[in-house]
C-alpha cells in the first residue's frame, strides 16, 4: 500500500562515487549496476504500488565479500537493503532511494548435505524448492512450500520467516533454521545457533534475525534441519454450503487428534473465480471449498484420511473427493494452486493481504472480510490455510481509481482492526515490511514495540540495515 | 505510482508504449514467478534481462522515467521471445503484446538502425516475406544452388565469394529447399473417403512451403484421416508473424489483411473459399499460429477488418490441437505397421521417439498435451519423453542470426537433454525449429542418425501404412 513512505532519514546519505568503486573492487565491475536502465528492474519486490530505486545494485559472487560490502557501505553512512529474488509481499526487499540493494542470488552453493544430522547447509541465494529438491535425493525433506518457491531464495524465506501451505503439521521456515551466518551492520561476521537439536549457550540469537527483514544483519549462510520423506500422501477437496460447516469439520478433525498437513480454503468468490478460469467443475454455489492433504506412513495416512473424510460428512460436506492416483490428487490440487492466478487476473492491480487469527476465529473471519468488501462496494476474494489461520483475504482493483483505492485503505484499516479484536496477528507469513507498518503499532500496543527499537538501536546504530521497514 | 504521462516535455509525438493500451503492464504484480522458466535471466542472474524486468522498463518508458534509448531496443532483442513466461504468469499478462510494441517502437525510433541492418531487414522483410512469387522464385534458385554438385563447383570456382560476407556465412545454415511446393502438392479442394464431418482450411506458411512443403501434404493426410474436408487456398504469403515478431507492426498488418482476404467473407456464397462454411482454419507452425490467433488484437483498430479478424480468431487452430480434438484420427492397425526400422513386437525394439515443443505452440497457443497424445498412439514406435522439452531450442525466430551466442547456449542446453532421451525421431510441430534441431544433430556425433520430423507427417504415416 502506498499510504507508507519509505523515504529514509534526511541523515542518510546516496551512494557516492567512491563507495562505488570500492564496492566494484570488492566484488567485481561487473557486479555492479548503476545505470538506469539496469537499476529500474529492481526498484520493486512482489508488493503492489510500491517504487525506490537504489543508486547501485551489487552481487556478491562469494561468501566472503559480503562482510566487506557491508562495512564499506555502514562506514559511507549509505543505507543497505538485502534482497534475493524479490518476491517479497510486504515491500520488505524495496531498496532506498539512492542506496545499496545487495543482491544475493548468486551466493547459491548448496554447502553439504549431512544424512546423519539431517541437515542440509546452503548459502543464502539457494532457491526454496532446491533445498528440497537436494534433500528429497538423499529421501529427506524440506517441508517449508511458500508460494513463490521455484523462484524465492531460502535468504529471503529466513528474512521473513515464510510460511507456505503445510503449516499446521510441519511449522514454517523458523522451525527448519538450527543456524546461521549473520553480517552485522559493522562488518562483523558472526555464527548463530548449533547443529545439535538441543543447544542452550547464551541467548538464542539466530532466532532474532529470522524474520528481521533485513534490519539487523545479513545472512550468508544457512543450515536447515531435515525430515524423513513421506512414504505416502493422499489428497481430497470437500464442498460446503456454510463457512462455519467447514471451519467446524476442520475443528473436528483436529479434535478427533489428526493433524492433516495442508487444510487449505476457497471463498465462494473465490471458487467462481477459479471455476471462470480453469473449468474444473467445481460447484460455484458453494460457501466454502477445502483441499485437505494427510502425509506419512501409508497405513496412517489411510486411516488419518478416512476419519478425515467422516468429520467431513458429519459436518454436511455437500461434496467430497478423494483422489485415488497422483493424476487425480495434482487435479483437485490445481482448484487451489489456481486460486491465485484466477483471482489475479480478474483486474489489474492484486493487492495480496496476509491476517491471521486464531483457528476457533476462522469462519467469523472469512465473514468479515465478505461483508467489508460488500460494505465498501470492493471485491475481495479470500482463500488460505485453514488449519493456521491464515487467510489471504486478495484486492481486486486497480491503482489508477483514487476513489476505489481509498475504500481499499478502509476496508484493509477494518479487516486488521478486525484481526487483532479477535486475538490474531496483522501478517502471517508475507512479513511487516512497509505495507504493514502503519499497522504495527496497533498489534504491539505494550511496551514490546519499544523493545524491537532497542533491539534495533543496538545492533544497527547508525539506521542503515533496511531503514524504514517495520517501523520507524 | 501514476497513469501515464502523454510524453516527456519538448518531444512532440507519444511512443508507441505511450500510446497503447496501458493496463497491459500495469496487470503485471511483478511477483517474478516468470523468472525461473526465462532463458536469459537463466543465463545471467540481471533482472533486466527478465520478463518482469522488461515489463518494468516498457512501464519507465511510458511513463516518461526512461528515455527510449538503444539500451532498450538491444533489451528488447536479447528477448528469445519463447513466452515461457506466459505460462508462468499468475496475473495473465500479454507479455507477446508487449514485446512486438517495444520492438515495434525501438524500430520506429530507429535505434539499432545500421546501413546494413536496413538492408538487410527491407530485403528481408519488406521485399521477400511480403511477396510470395519473389519468395518462390529465390527458393527455386537457392534450390539449384543447393544441389550438391553445383553448390561444390560454386565454392570451387570461387563464385561463392562474389556474396556478401553476412549471406556467405548463412549460406550453410539455410533450411533446405525442397519443391515441389505446397500448390503442387496439395489440390485447392480435397475430399475425404468417407462422409466429410467438416471442413477446414489449410495455412501453408512461407518458410514451411519452401521447406517443408511435404509437412503441408501430411497435414492434408491427416486432416482427410479426420474426416475433414480440406481448402487450400494458391500462392499463399507469410502471415506477418515474422514482420510482428520482429517489430514491423504496420507490414504485421498488411500481411494479416492479405491472409484474411485469401478467403469469401460474402457469407451467402457456398463456395470452397467461403469463410463462413469453414469450421476451422489449420496452422501446423507453432509459430505462426501463436501470431494468426490473435488478428483481432492486431487489426482491432482497422474499421474494415476488426470484425473479420476477431472471427477469425476464434476459427483458427493448430493442426495437432483440432486433429487430436476431432478425434477421427486413428492409427493403421498395429499388424499393418510396415514401418521400416523395426516392426518387432517388443516395444524395446522399436524406434524412440520424442517431442520436443515448439515455444509458440506450448506458451503461446496453449497447444501442451494434444500432440504428446498423438505421437504415444502410434504404433510404431515407442514414445521417450524429453527433458526440459517446453525449453527453448534457440531457434526462437530469426534468433540464431540476430543473437548467435545466446542461441548457441540454448541449443547446448537442448542437445544435453536430447543425449539424455537417446531417440531415434524427434518431432517438433515448427520449421525453425525442425531446421535448428536437423542442423544441429547433424554436427553431432551421439546424435547424427536421429530422424528430425513434424508430428503430422509421422501421423501422416501411420494413416497410409
Amino acid at each position: 500500500m502506498n499510504q507508507a513512505s519509505p523515504s529514509p532519514a534526511p541523515t542518510h546519505r546516496r551512494a557516492d562515487h567512491v563507495l562505488i568503486e570500492r564496492l566494484r573492487a570488492i566484488v567485481g565491475g561487473d557486479n555492479v549496476l548503476t545505470e538506469p536502465i539496469d537499476l529500474a528492474p529492481y526498484a520493486f519486490d512482489g508488493t503492489a504500488a510500491l517504487k525506490q530505486t537504489p543508486a547501485c545494485v551489487i552481487f556478491p559472487q562469494q561468501r566472503e565479500q559480503v562482510a566487506p560490502c557491508v562495512a564499506a557501505i555502514t562506514q559511507a553512512g549509505v543505507p543497505l537493503v538485502t534482497r534475493g529474488s524479490g518476491t517479497g509481499l510486504s515491500g520488505g526487499s524495496l531498496p532506498i532511494d539512492g542506496g545499496v540493494a545487495l543482491v544475493m542470488t548468486a551466493l547459491d552453493q548448496i554447502l553439504a548435505v549431512d544424512t546423519a544430522n539431517l541437515t542440509i547447509r546452503v548459502e543464502p541465494g539457494v532457491i526454496t524448492q532446491r533445498v528440497d529438491q537436494e534433500a528429497a535425493k538423499h529421501g529427506l525433506f524440506y517441508p517449508p512450500d511458500p508460494g513463490s518457491q521455484k523462484i524465492s531464495t531460502i535468504g529471503g524465506n529466513v528474512a521473513e520467516n515464510s510460511g507456505g501451505l503445510r503449516g499446521l503439521k510441519y511449522g514454517v521456515t523458523r522451525d527448519y533454521v538450527m543456524g546461521l551466518r549473520v553480517v552485522l551492520a559493522d562488518g562483523q561476521e558472526v555464527w548463530l545457533g548449533n547443529q545439535c537439536v538441543k543447544d542452550v549457550a547464551g541467548y538464542n540469537l539466530k532466532d532474532l534475525f529470522i524474520g528481521s527483514e533485513g534490519t539487523l544483519g545479513v545472512v550468508t549462510e544457512v543450515l536447515l534441519k531435515l525430515l524423513p520423506r513421506p512414504a505416502a500422501r493422499r489428497t481430497m477437496i470437500a464442498t460446503f454450503a456454510q463457512i462455519e460447516s467447514a471451519a467446524q469439520a476442520v475443528s473436528d478433525i483436529i479434535a478427533r487428534k489428526i493433524v492433516p498437513c495442508t487444510v487449505e480454503f476457497l471463498d465462494q468468490m473465490t471458487i467462481r473465480c477459479v471455476e471462470d478460469y480453469a473449468s474444473l467443475g467445481l460447484p460455484t454455489d458453494a460457501a466454502a471449498l477445502l483441499l485437505l492433504e494427510s502425509d506419512g506412513h501409508p497405513a496412517v495416512v489411510e486411516e488419518e484420511s478416512a476419519a478425515m473424510r467422516q468429520a467431513l460428512s458429519d459436518n454436511g460436506a455437500t461434496g467430497i473427493e478423494t483422489a485415488e492416483t497422483e493424476e487425480e490428487a495434482d487435479r483437485l490440487r490445481t482448484a487451489r494452486r489456481a486460486a491465485f492466478s484466477a483471482l489475479a487476473r480478474v483486474s489489474p492491480t492484486t493487492i495480496l493481504e496476509d491476517v491471521t487469527v486464531p483457528r476457533s476465529e476462522l469462519a467469523g473471519m472469512v465473514r468479515f472480510c465478505a461483508d467489508c468488501a460488500q460494505k465498501h462496494r470492493l471485491r475481495i476474494g479470500t482463500f488460505g490455510h485453514m488449519g493456521d489461520g491464515n487467510l489471504h483475504p486478495t484486492f481486486l482493483t486497480d491503482e489508477r481509481d483514487a476513489d476505489e483505492m481509498h475504500r481499499v485503505e478502509l476496508a484493509l484499516a477494518e479487516i486488521v482492526t478486525e484481526t487483532l479484536r479477535r486475538g490474531g496477528t496483522i501478517t502471517g507469513e508475507h512479513g511487516v515490511g512497509l505495507a504493514k507498518k502503519p499497522f504495527l503499532r496497533q498489534q504491539l500496543g505494550d511496551a514490546s514495540y519499544e523493545l524491537l527499537r532497542t533491539v534495533k538501536r543496538s545492533l544497527d546504530p547508525q539506521g542503515l540495515l533496511n531503514p524504514g521497514k517495520i517501523f520507524d | 505510482m501514476s497513469s501515464p504521462q502523454p510524453a516527456t516535455p519538448g518531444d512532440p509525438t507519444p511512443n508507441l508504449l505511450q500510446t497503447m493500451d496501458y493496463s497491459i503492464v500495469q496487470q503485471c504484480m511483478h511477483c517474478g514467478l516468470c523468472l525461473p522458466t526465462c532463458p536469459t535471466y537463466n543465463e545471467t542472474g540481471r533482472e533486466r534481462n527478465s520478463p518482469r524486468g522488461r515489463i518494468a522498463l516498457m512501464r519507465a518508458v511510458a511513463d516518461g522515467d526512461l528515455p527510449l534509448s538503444r539500451g532498450f531496443a538491444e533489451e528488447m532483442d536479447y528477448c528469445v521471445g519463447c513466452l515461457a513466461c506466459q505460462t508462468a504468469c499468475p496475473a495473465g499478462v500479454e507479455y507477446a503484446q508487449l514485446l512486438e510494441t517495444s520492438r515495434a517502437a525501438g524500430e520506429q525510433a530507429g535505434l539499432l538502425a545500421s546501413p546494413s541492418r536496413s538492408v538487410y531487414r527491407w530485403l528481408g522483410l519488406r521485399l521477400l516475406m511480403t511477396r510470395p512469387w519473389l519468395l518462390r522464385l529465390v527458393a527455386r534458385l537457392v534450390a539449384i544452388q543447393q544441389q550438391p554438385a553445383i553448390r561444390k563447383t560454386l565454392y570451387r570456382i570461387g563464385a561463392m565469394w562474389l556474396a556478401p560476407k553476412t549471406l556467405r556465412d548463412l549460406e550453410p545454415l539455410a533450411p533446405l529447399i525442397d519443391p515441389p511446393f505446397s500448390d503442387a502438392r496439395i489440390k485447392p479442394f480435397e475430399s475425404p473417403r468417407s462422409k466429410p464431418v467438416a471442413r477446414v482450411a489449410l495455412l501453408t506458411g512461407c518458410v514451411q512451403d519452401i521447406a517443408y512443403a511435404r509437412v503441408n501434404r501430411a497435414t492434408v493426410d491427416v486432416l482427410l484421416a479426420s474426416g475433414c474436408e480440406v481448402v487450400t487456398p494458391r500462392m499463399q504469403s507469410c502471415c506477418g508473424s515474422l514482420h510482428a515478431h520482429n517489430g514491423d507492426l504496420d507490414t504485421a498488418r498488411e500481411m494479416a489483411r492479405r491472409t484474411i482476404d485469401q478467403f469469401d467473407w460474402q457469407s451467402e456464397q457456398a463456395g470452397p473459399l467461403s469463410f463462413a462454411q469453414l469450421d476451422a482454419v489449420i496452422s501446423n507452425a507453432g509459430g505462426c499460429g501463436s501470431h494468426l490467433r490473435h488478428y483481432g488484437e492486431l487489426l482491432k483498430g482497422d474499421p474494415a477488418y476488426a470484425e473479420r479478424a476477431a472471427e477469425w480468431d476464434k476459427k483458427l487452430r493448430d493442426a495437432q490441437e483440432y486433429v487430436y480434438e476431432a478425434g477421427g484420427w486413428q492409427p493403421a492397425a498395429c499388424l499393418a505397421s510396415s514401418a521400416p526400422p523395426s516392426p518387432a513386437a517388443s516395444p524395446a525394439a522399436k524406434p524412440r521417439l520424442t517431442y520436443d515443443a515448439s515455444c509458440h505452440l506450448c506458451h503461446g497457443q496453449k497447444v501442451v498435451n494434444q500432440p504428446v497424445e498423438l505421437l504415444k498412439r502410434l504404433p510404431g514406435y515407442q514414445f521417450v519423453p524429453l527433458g526440459e522439452s517446453d525449453w527453448c531450442c534457440g531457434a526462437a525466430g530469426v534468433y540464431t542470426m540476430t543473437q548467435p551466442e545466446q542461441a548457441q547456449k540454448l541449443l547446448d542446453r537442448k542437445l544435453a537433454n536430447l543425449r539424455i532421451a537417446k531417440p531415434d525421431v524427434i518431432a517438433t510441430a515448427n520449421p525453425g525449429c525442425m531446421h535448428q534441431l536437423r542442423l544441429a544433430c547433424r554436427e553431432d556425433a551421439e546424435l547424427a542418425g536421429v530422424r528430425v520430423v513434424h508430428p503430422m507427417e509421422l501421423l501422416a504415416e501411420a494413416v497410409s501404412n
